[in-house]
């Protein structure tokens, strides 16, 4: 085992080596700890001060178990942040502590660089530790089972939010409270009485009449009024207008704002683990390695990128097709030459000479996302020397192979990928059959949603809203409308 | 960042807040777990490690992945290998794709505390509890000569600290202090009389050839939860085993459990066997002892059956705290034995139970449990 000494030294160095390859990187702290606080820390998601949660414990006594098994051991945990915190374990050897640093420096460049983490925020380690002291503060106040039972409710709900929203400006009026304003009304009916004498208006326009025409025309306007766009950022819209205690829209709130934080690190998996993979092997092989290391190394790596039967590993996937990219844009195998030629021989031993792929790979890392990079470098030829297949169940549930075709292939992966393999449910109208229940649809795209637990969910949504609260999906290719109030969950066409 | 190791860590808050809330769902959940007895991993003696399928909170997601992209060798139309994600299949519906298991640790006594809990039964009160059964060693008082191993660091260094004084030996400049013979204290124990109550639980089965696996099934999911709860009341209880079919052995755990043997039924055997073993190795007074007799109730003849409720009553009842049958329902049982035997016995200390199906076990462990004794 290393030294502190050693090791800081390490640090300094690595730094160098991953400057001098171009990589740009948030000062990052690196803080050894043993495999306990490891476990404890990648319970936590990297964070030490987070809120308190039952699902916390959870994790921890799952990787605790796995750990006491030897089933797994976590070497690298890195934190999105400025400065980068990242974790060593007290007991691993040196080669593995300058892998997982070289690693780590291609994460914390990939995060500072990607546009894709651009609006996250950059104190996350201080914001998250501020989430965790005021939950304890409702803990402390509350009760732990008002507290915890509330942040369940929401947790369930967290993935009921515009994923790209940071990115881009939506289109669409503020949702407005909805106000009734006597006035509208009565105003609108104004223009619609029957010009008469004055002594014969009471007969004329009684006021009774008046007032009721006043009301259907009061309703018509806020009915009107309703959320106006279809609105993907269900979670928001509670935060803004469920009618809840102070405390409750916070913690709202907060559990919004840490799964958009979360969110990139999802949509970038694939490209961020090869990323870090791609470079802490170039980094050792090319610079890092001392001789007698070599075979540790080459053990290491290549259980970070085994495949399991039939499993997708995302550093193996994103490794090779970075690779897959580097090469061909250093062989200049793109653009409309390539794309037209279709001599095999001469495709096979295609090489311009452009050694463009370096530069193509820092362009790669800076726009894309998984979705993304998938859609454009995936090639017929990667698939084929990937072994990529779909699968799917059979009759009796038994999964099976499905095809080895490219279309077939790249439909699955991006299905997978899209809205991080999350079902988009919209929100359609707050002021439902103008009763203020909220609308709800899942736009359907050919898989179900899992029944059980959308009607958990659809129960913590109206417990939320404290009204109705209905939801348009599909189900066996027929439509089918959940309704919760609350209690009862139903379930009608 | 991290505290000092004394202060109790964020995680195991949280992680003891998981197990609370684990225990509950136990508690709630027991029939179920009670109908699953392959759910239940022994460690050592006194652990129990139960899965719990992890408490995932719910979401809106999509149904049970039945689609996907994975890489590796294979033709269109293999099925592929494990790993793909399923979750480990039979039980009830809700398997999602990759779900994952907990094991959670869990003392026996505190499974039988849930037990106690979710069944509302009473705590046995043992007989002779107040007799001096065993020594317990405590630490209580210090010694001239003892062994190295106990030591007292503490007073020997103050021993000699004293005499190196006391000699005016003592230099502030250079305070070595070296201790002689006479400054070593060891530490030393007292026996202390511990009361505990000796207990001995006998298993009876029939394992005749009308006995098929699902009945052998149902006893020892039975047996489990029984051996759970006398176990937290009693440490260092004693289980027997006896099978029977025409004739009874005595056998161990694992045998008891799984042999399968063809034949006749006489229940007389097994009753005068467990009165013998009662007689000569557990003289009465001393021991609390619990008898379990589980059969599809058919019986050779009638006349066994006047044999073996007689030995019932005059060797064993007479011995025991509690003595139970649980007839185990089986497609080629008449069930007979039950009705003479509620007829025959009628005492207090005779508990019984019908034991039908994996939902019933629940049911026959309360009728088994709830006197008390």
């Amino acid at each position: 085992m290393p030294t502190r000494r050693e090791l800081q030294e390490w640090v300094v160095r690595i730094a160098e080596v991953a400057r001098s390859y171009g990589l740009d990187f948030y000062e990052t702290r690196f803080e050894i700890v043993t495999y306990e606080q490891m476990n404890e820390l990648a319970a936590y998601s990297g964070f030490p001060g987070r809120y308190p949660h039952w699902r916390f414990g959870m994790e921890y006594e799952r990787l605790e178990k796995s750990y006491a098994y030897g089933l797994h051991r976590i070497y690298e945990m890195v934190v999105n942040n400025d400065p980068a915190y990242a974790y060593l374990m007290e007991d691993n050897r040196l080669v593995d502590h300058k892998m997982v640093i070289a690693h780590v420096y291609a994460h914390v460049d990939f995060f500072k660089n990607n546009h894709w983490f651009a609006p996250t925020h950059r104190k996350a380690m201080d914001e998250m530790a501020n989430h965790g002291a005021r939950i304890r503060r409702y803990i402390e106040e509350f009760g732990l089972e008002e507290v915890e039972g509330f942040v369940d409710r929401c947790l369930s709900l967290e993935n009921l939010q515009d994923y790209y929203a940071p990115y881009v400006v939506r289109r669409r009026a503020e949702a407005k409270p909805i106000v009734t304003e006597p006035e509208e009304g009565r105003k609108a009916v104004e223009g619609m009485r029957f010009k008469t004498k004055k002594y014969l208006e009471p007969f004329v326009n009684p006021d009774e009449l008046v007032a009721e025409e006043a009301r259907r025309e009061e309703a018509r306007i806020v009915e009107e009024k309703r959320y106006p766009v279809a609105e993907r950022d269900v979670l928001g819209f509670l935060a803004a207008n469920a009618p809840i205690p102070r405390w409750q829209r916070n913690i709202l709130s907060m559990i919004r704002e840490e799964a958009i934080y979360f969110a990139p690190q999802r949509m970038t998996k694939i490209m961020n683990e090869g990323w870090a993979t791609y470079w802490h092997s170039r980094m050792m092989t090319e610079k890092l390695l001392d001789d007698s290391e070599v075979l540790d190394f080459a053990d290491h790596h290549s259980r970070t990128v085994a495949r399991q039967p039939g499993q997708l590993n995302p550093y193996a996937l994103g490794l090779a097709l970075l690779r897959d990219v580097k090469e061909r844009w250093d062989q200049g195998r793109f653009g409309p030459e390539w794309e037209r030629c279709e001599n095999l021989a001469e495709r096979e031993h295609w090489d311009r000479r452009l050694g463009l792929g370096t530069q193509k790979l820092f362009e790669v890392r800076r726009v894309y996302n998984d979705v993304m990079f998938l859609d454009e470098f995936l090639t017929p030829e990667f698939v084929e020397r990937q072994r990529l297949f779909s699968w799917k169940e059979d009759e009796r549930g038994t999964p099976r192979i499905d095809s080895r075709q490219f279309d077939e292939v790249k439909r699955g992966l991006l299905q997978q990928l899209t809205n991080l393999g999350e079902p988009v449910i919209t929100l359609e109208d707050d002021n439902h059959a103008n009763r203020k229940e909220l609308y709800l649809v899942h736009r359907y795209e050919g898989t179900p949603l899992r029944r059980d637990w959308a009607i958990e969910c659809m129960r913590n949504l109206s417990q939320l809203w404290t009204r109705p609260v209905h939801l348009e999906t599909q189900v066996d290719d027929r439509k089918v409308v959940f309704t919760s109030d609350g209690n009862e969950v139903r379930e009608g066409v | 960042m991290w505290d000092d190791d004394d202060a109790i860590r964020n995680i195991q808050k949280d992680q003891a807040r998981f197990r609370r809330i684990v225990r509950g769902l136990i508690k709630e959940d027991l029939r179920r777990y009670m109908s699953r007895g392959e759910l239940l991993g022994r460690k050592g003696d006194r652990i129990v490690s139960i899965p719990v399928p992890q408490i995932d909170l719910p979401r809106f997601t999509l149904g049970s992945g039945k689609e996907g992209v994975g890489q590796g060798e294979g033709d269109p139309g293999d099925p592929l290998g494990q790993g793909q994600g399923e979750g480990t299949g039979g039980g009830e519906a809700g398997q999602a794709p990759g779900q994952h298991v907990v094991e959670v640790e869990i003392t026996i006594e505190d499974l039988a505390a849930i037990l106690g809990e979710a069944l509302e039964l009473p705590r046995i009160r043992p007989k002779g509890q107040d007799r001096l059964e065993s020594r317990k060693v405590k630490f209580t008082g210090i010694h001239r000569v003892g062994p190295q191993s106990l030591r007292h660091f503490r007073r020997t260094y103050k021993q000699a600290l004293k005499r190196t004084i006391a000699s005016g030996m003592y230099d502030p400049n250079d305070p070595t202090i070296v201790p002689v013979r006479e400054d070593f204290r060891y530490r030393s124990w007292k026996e202390a009389p511990q009361p505990r109550a000796n207990a001995v639980a006998i298993y009876m089965m029939d394992v005749s050839g009308s006995m098929g696996d699902e009945q052998k099934e149902l006893v020892r999911m039975t047996s489990f939860w029984l051996d759970a709860w006398l176990k937290a009341h009693y440490r260092g209880i004693t289980s027997r085993y006896l099978t029977h079919d025409a004739d009874a052995r005595e056998v161990d755990e694992h045998t008891f459990f799984h042999s399968r043997e063809a034949g006749g039924t006489m229940i007389s055997s097994a009753y005068k066997l467990c009165a013998q073993m009662l007689e000569k190795e557990y003289p009465e007074g001393d021991w609390n002892v619990y008898t379990f007799h589980f059969s599809d109730g058919d019986n050779w003849s009638s006349d066994d059956t006047n044999e073996a409720l007689e030995v019932a009553r005059t060797k064993i009842l007479p011995r025991c705290n509690q003595f139970a049958y649980g007839q185990v329902d089986s497609p080629y049982g008449s069930g007979q034995f039950l009705k003479d035997l509620v007829a025959a016995l009628q005492d207090d200390r005779v508990a019984w139970a019908e034991i039908k199906g994996r939902d019933t076990v629940l049911d026959a462990i309360r009728a088994f449990l709830r006197k008390g004794r």
